[in-house]
């Protein structure tokens, strides 16, 4: 579904990522570990199509597509969602209006009927149930004023009413309380299925007790330093990232400078 | 040696004066005269004058309007009928006469009196003396100068009680074959403890050159509320320039939500008197340009007693190269202790060839006082349209709707639900037109 190909980004010519080789195949649950400003974070915004990442070398490849030759709106409609990791104030704009103008328009592209009021709160209400949430969250404004655990639970509910096909979660367990934890692993779990993909980006193991992913990469200075199943980050839990080689020239990689 | 421009109004004025309203009565041709005289010395204003710093009328002075012909156009309902609110009592003026036929009238109920001005300077000219003339200040105001001299039509709205509905002024202005001017002057009189709610819609049929250049005095008694709302969406070769006076006595309410969409060149000047302890305005508004666009908002709160406060809220959108003016003015006169006064001013440029220039104008002569200014101007969030996009919305839509949420944070404040739709319906319909607001 997803393949990267020796991917290398950097920003204001900074390089960030250098190299990552990544394959996520459909129906699988990927974890990405790694020290702070190992690249994580900038690994899911190029996959989102953010601005002010550029692209020096390597490829994406979403179902065989080049997905860095579209744009954030197409990637959406092709199916992939990234869960913030801070998500954005959205003041004036409601979350109904918000939530129903997102479904609608990928709905759109995938050419299915839009939904109606009445189809899109019926909707709204299953996923809300299925997550145990209220609907006050979506009478505000999107975001404005909620707690952080309140704006991941909103990513996670968006995730369950778009229904991509590959969720990016990008550190969505950070902050949260146990009961939080649990409502983003429900959400997370409830959209496995053989034909869609998870890739979350998290600190801790406590989110993979409770969603068990199939890999575990390490990302350190840029690169995919290790990769191995679930019992790798247990390991690494035991040890901290003290063992993996998180020089940038290690395994054989071009400098920065060369990369770019 | 070429004329003063001034001098084709000067000529109108004499030629017309005779047949103008209210000149069998001496106060109303004493007035006339008065505003002529004063046209005459003050000109029209140019960037070297403070209060024009930024509004240059050149295009305006250059042209030359002529009176409206006084046949009668075929507009009929249906024209109309898109532009009234389904639930309001509705005077329509077709370039500034009144058609009875047009309006719906029949269901006012009997302590609110809305008529025509030039037939009450005829007919009732005792019930508009204590007003007309008396609540607007003719310094300084060459367009209000020239409306005083040449006023022959508007709406007069006189409230004694609790009036629910909303009272809605259409005022359509229909194509010419040469350009015109339509000196609008209405009178919103709002007696001792009364309230209501009155809406003003300038629109255009087919277009073309014209100036609507209105003058609007309102006087609100003891107690008094009054909420008075305003429509500009005049044809794209227009020049609006409106100047509304109000006077507030002790306890009056008064609440203004103005937007502004249309018109080559536009000004909405707003002059309120806090006269009376615990007398309270509320200015909000929302002026939306694109193209060449000349949108300006001018503000002066005089506190001229101790205990009144004021909220202005302003918030502008600037697309290609239009331009966008909002000038603040607040003056604490001495003695006009506890004073509350806060001003803002917030505003999305979404090219760098949109310009906007913004200045409060703050004059305290009191000491217990509480005064407030702000002023921003901003492209769209990117973080904001990103997330959009993330979600599935494309460019244009997500700039919409992150538009129409900064503007929709004033338009939430009108009430009733038909008011604010009239003003959401309006902006959407601007701003679907609008193929820029895409990006460049």
């Amino acid at each position: 579904m997803l393949e990267i190909r020796d991917l290398h980004v950097t920003v204001n010519e900074k390089p960030i990522l250098n190299g990552i080789d990544l394959k996520v195949r459909a129906g699988e649950v990927h974890a990405i570990m790694g020290p702070n400003g190992s690249g994580k974070s900038t690994l899911a915004h190029v996959l989102a199509g953010r601005d002010g990442y550029a692209v020096g070398k390597g490829s994406v490849e979403f179902d065989g597509r080049d997905l860095l030759a579209l744009s954030p709106e197409e990637r959406a409609w092709e199916g992939i969602f990234l869960a913030f990791q801070y998500p954005v104030e959205l003041p004036g704009v409601g979350g109904m209006n918000f939530l129903k103008s997102a479904l609608n328009a990928v709905r759109a592209h995938r050419g299915q009927p839009e939904f109606d009021a009445v189809e899109f709160l019926r909707l709204v209400r299953t996923k809300l149930k299925q997550l145990k949430m209220d609907d006050a969250l979506l009478k505000r404004a999107v975001n404005v004023g909620f707690s952080g655990g309140e704006k991941k639970r909103n990513e996670v509910l968006q995730m369950a009413v778009l229904e991509p096909r590959l969720a990016l979660l990008d550190e969505t367990d950070s902050g949260l309380d146990i009961d939080a934890l649990r409502v983003v692993a429900d959400g997370i779990n409830s959209l496995r299925s053989p034909d869609r993909a998870v890739v979350m980006i998290t600190h801790y193991q406590r989110l993979l007790d409770l969603v068990v992913p199939d890999q575990v990469h390490v990302l350190a200075a840029g690169r995919i330093a290790q990769s191995g199943g679930k019992e790798l980050a247990l390991a690494l839990e035991e040890s901290g990232y003290g063992g993996i080689d998180t020089t940038v020239g290690a395994a054989g990689a071009p400098t920065p400078s060369a990369a770019i | 040696m070429t004329a003063r421009p001034e001098a084709l109004y000067l000529d109108d004025y004499a030629n017309r004066k005779a047949a103008l309203p209210g000149g069998k009565f001496s106060w109303v041709a004493n007035l006339r005269e008065e505003g002529i005289a004063r046209f005459d010395a003050l000109g029209f204003a140019t960037p070297k004058h403070e209060e024009w710093k930024y509004t240059n009328l050149k295009p305006l002075v250059r042209t030359d309007f002529g009176a409206a012909s006084s046949t009668v156009s075929d507009i009929t309902q249906d024209c109309v009928a898109p532009h009234l609110l389904a639930d309001a009592h509705c005077l329509v003026f077709v370039d500034g006469h009144l058609r009875p036929n047009l309006s719906r009238l029949v269901q006012i109920p009997a302590d609110v009196r809305a008529s025509d001005l030039a037939k009450l300077l005829e007919t009732e000219p005792d019930l508009l003396e204590p007003h007309l003339g008396r609540v607007a200040q003719l310094d300084g105001q060459a367009p209000l100068a020239l409306n005083t001299a040449l006023m022959n039509g508007g709406a007069v709205v006189a409230v004694h009680g609790q009036v629910a509905e909303p009272i809605q002024l259409l005022f359509f202005t229909t194509a010419q074959d040469r350009p015109v001017a339509t000196h609008l002057r209405n009178l919103l009189i709002a007696a001792p403890g009364s309230s209501a709610t009155v809406l003003e819609t300038h629109v255009s049929a087919g277009g073309g050159i014209y100036w609507t250049n209105a003058a609007t005095e309102v006087s609100c008694a003891a107690n008094s509320s009054l909420s008075h709302f305003k429509l500009q969406a005049e044809s794209v070769d227009a020049f609006h320039l409106a100047l509304t006076s109000i006077h507030l006595s002790a306890g009056a309410r008064y609440q203004n939500f103005a937007m502004s969409h249309g018109a080559r060149l536009s000004r909405n000047e707003i002059r309120v008197a806090l006269t009376g302890e615990d007398g309270e305005c509320q200015l909000n508004g929302v002026f939306l340009g694109r193209g060449r666009q000349h949108l300006d908002t001018t503000t002066m709160i005089d506190h001229q007693h101790a205990g009144s406060r004021s909220d202005q809220f302003y918030k502008g959108v600037l697309d290609d190269g239009a331009h966008g003016v909002f000038q603040g003015k607040i003056i604490v006169r001495p003695g006009a202790q506890r004073t509350n006064a806060h001003q803002l001013n917030k505003n999305l440029l979404l090219t760098p060839t949109a310009q906007m220039d913004s200045k409060p104008e703050l004059e305290i002569h009191a000491d217990d006082v509480k005064c407030g200014h702000g002023a921003a101007v901003g492209d769209l969030d990117a973080e904001g349209l990103f997330y959009l996009r993330a979600r599935g919305l494309d460019e244009t839509s997500a700039r919409q709707m992150m538009i129409a949420a900064f503007i929709d944070e004033l338009i939430a404040n009108v009430t009733p639900d038909s008011a604010r739709n009239h003003f959401s319906g309006s902006a959407a319909e601007f701003l679907d037109g609008d193929s820029s607001v895409a990006g460049q």
